[in-house]
């Protein structure tokens, strides 16, 4: 008899999601939802993930607005609110905003990491923590492919796998001479320590400006390095860049004021008396030069620590060694394998104008969370869920309503999508919200899907994805200055779209 | 998986980046992204807008026009620059043969890249023009 009050012991189960982190939280209150039995494993002591340890200067770059023109417990309010879960129950929703002081609509890390341990305890989300994933086994049987996870706890079966581990294990560039003289970002010091110091960060995205931002009290001189120029999220018009909390340090490069920003790429870090020298070769010309620095750090990034399922035969993309996976985040290599979280942002969708999804953020992957199980529920568990019949005089309001106001469609621009099938069959079916790929792809019937989508040039406009026969139309409708897409104008541009699936509206119903 | 580094060596070897140095091959590798398709997946769409330019880093991909497979794009190969260049949504689909790793930047992007880069800028110009010379071949 064990005297562990842990849940979980090891065993098998029908579905285990590993992580307490924000997408581990998502993904077993869905699997819940869905009446999917499974087990929450986790290596951390408590629920939060990175939220539990970053960003380092305590702050988020994801907002919440307390205040907002929706109902703080409506689904429409949770475009003002980035931040918290998504749940059925009004108790469980928006937990974000009843936890902030007021002092800024970025929340505190700490109030982020209060608001996802307040969703787990109040959602009574069960996890068993102290238990770290170690090593992966598969087995093949008659009814398909059992992973087995040794853990420190011992040995874990299942059939149906859900990562959400995150994409925060410190990566920086081995094969630069003298790296190991850079601290990564992940090691960073109290900012204090760097009182005086001249500091040299590699990397110009948002976590080096993070740096650079919390140091400027500190340092006495900073210097940003990378091959490639930093961009910014307000000329790309979207969350692609350096965020607009972290730009001060652009504006002290310009004025010539303890602050650098060079191109260029990092030959090697070497002693150099009590200092060290940065040698670097510049990217507009080529010439090498040297920088001096008390101290360096590698704001290079973070990887996603899949242990040693690329031996098992999960391909993996990119620097961050994210997963490929499919439109539905299962991975293309080793189906069973499902990820979660900010792992969600391997599922790229279409990019349209430049403009990536928001899943590496809460509020992009908490939906994409709560589309993965229920597709887990219906695909691995035969779980039928309800598609709702649409009447076809509503499917313009409807659908305009969505464009207008669903959260989904504008936290995840030109990714997820409100879809209606329409089939002689079976009517005209809501078939809810979906990756838009996925309609497009992988569902074998007619159908509308309804987007918000952005240029990258600043509009911001619906789109209707109309697919009759297994082609696809797109119908870009005009955007509004205060964004309501429900105006007369939409209605004719949305009637003439989607009249060539359904009749009546071509004919003006 | 790939570095920076290792993209920035791959890339060395194709003509388009054939005159670039080391740290704008760096660069380079660090304004694209390196992106991953299965077999069968679309890269790029036919009537679609707002698609990017790709290279291809491993892997092949069919180019097909109405359902009809027109040729196939091998490593090194680029697509995606014509609709771009034009503001016109793709005419074709691009679909990937096999595991298809490339690097994409986004169509915003593409011009303010290639005038930072004039000497990629003429290599796409002789491989449009190789392109150009073959199809009036073909035709004549």
């Amino acid at each position: 008899m064990s005297s562990d009050p842990r849940p979980f012991p090891p065993g098998e189960y029908p579905a285990i999601v590993i992580g307490s982190g924000p997408g581990g939280l998502q993904a077993s209150y869905g699997l819940r939802r869905h009446g999917i039995a499974h087990a929450v494993l986790s290596a951390d002591p408590s629920p939060g993930g990175m939220f539990r340890r970053w960003p380092f200067f305590q702050r988020l770059l994801s907002w919440t607005k307390p205040y907002a023109p929706e109902e703080r417990t409506s689904r429409e309010y949770q475009r003002f609110d980035w931040n918290s879960l998504i749940a059925d129950e009004p108790e469980l929703r928006s937990l974000q905003a009843g936890l902030m002081d007021g002092t800024s609509y970025f929340p505190s890390r700490p109030e982020m990491e209060a608001n996802l341990a307040a969703f787990a305890d109040r959602a009574g989300i069960a996890i068993r923590y102290g238990c770290t994933w170690q090593r992966t086994r598969r087995e093949e049987g008659t009814g398909g492919t059992t992973f087995v996870l040794e853990t420190t706890d011992g040995e874990y079966r299942t059939r149906a796998l859900v990562l959400a581990v995150g994409v925060a294990q410190p990566w920086s560039p081995q094969k630069t001479p003298g790296i190991e003289h850079a601290r990564h970002y992940a090691d960073t010091r109290e900012a204090s320590s760097y009182a005086g110091k001249r500091v040299f960060i590699i990397g110009k995205q948002n976590s080096g400006f993070e740096l650079a931002s919390g140091l400027a009290p500190w340092a006495s001189q900073i210097v940003l390095s990378s091959p490639s120029p930093a961009k910014l999220s307000v000329q790309t018009r979207s969350l692609v860049g350096v965020r607009a909390r972290y730009v001060q340090p652009f504006e002290d490069n310009f004025l010539g004021l303890g602050v650098s920003l060079l191109d260029a790429s990092t030959d090697g870090i070497v002693h150099a008396g009590d200092a060290y020298r940065v040698d670097l070769k510049r990217t507009d010309n080529g010439m090498p030069m040297s920088v001096e620095a008390d101290e360096v750090i590698a704001a290079t990034g973070f990887t996603c620590p899949l242990q040693d399922l690329p031996d098992l035969g999960v391909t993996t993309v990119g620097r961050s060694m994210l997963p490929a996976v499919t439109p539905m985040w299962e991975s293309v290599s080793v189906p069973g394998i499902f990820f979660a979280g900010t792992i969600t942002q391997a599922a790229h969708g279409l990019r349209k104008h430049g403009i990536p999804a928001n899943s590496g953020a809460v509020h992009g992957h908490r939906y994409n969370g709560l589309i993965l199980t229920r597709h887990i529920a219906e695909t691995r568990f035969g779980v039928e869920t309800p598609r709702p019949a649409v009447p076809e005089g509503d499917v313009l309001g409807y659908l305009l309503r969505e464009a207008t106001c669903a959260p989904e469609l504008w936290h995840q621009k030109a990714y997820l999508a409100r879809v209606v099938s329409v089939s002689p069959r079976e009517g005209i079916r809501d078939e809810g919200i979906l990756p838009l790929v996925h309609a497009l792809d992988a569902m074998d019937r007619d159908l509308i899907a309804m987007t918000v989508e952005a240029d990258g040039q600043g509009s911001i406009y619906p789109v209707v994805y109309i697919k009759k026969d297994g082609r696809t139309e797109e119908h870009a409708l005009p955007g509004h200055p205060m964004r309501d897409f429900a105006t007369a104008e939409h209605r004719g541009a949305a009637a003439a779209a989607i009249g060539s699936l359904l009749p009546s509206y071509a004919r003006g119903g | 998986m790939a570095t920076r580094e290792e993209i920035a060596d791959i890339l060395a070897g194709f003509t388009l980046f054939g005159d670039l140095q080391t740290p704008q091959l760096l660069s380079v590798a660090g304004v694209f992204e390196e992106v991953f398709f299965p077999e069968g997946e679309r890269i790029l769409r036919q009537g679609l807008t707002g698609s990017g330019f790709y290279v291809i880093l491993e892997g092949a991909a069919n180019v097909i026009v109405d359902g009809t497979q027109r040729s196939t794009l091998n490593r090194g190969d680029f697509f995606g620059e014509v609709s771009i260049l034009l503001g016109e949504p793709p005419t074709a689909d691009v679909v990937a043969t096999g595991p298809l790793r490339c690097i994409v930047i986004a169509g915003p992007a593409v011009e303010a890249f290639l005038e930072a880069h004039p000497k990629v800028m003429f290599r796409m110009l002789q491989a449009q023009a190789r392109r150009l010379r073959n199809a009036n071949r073909w035709r004549s």
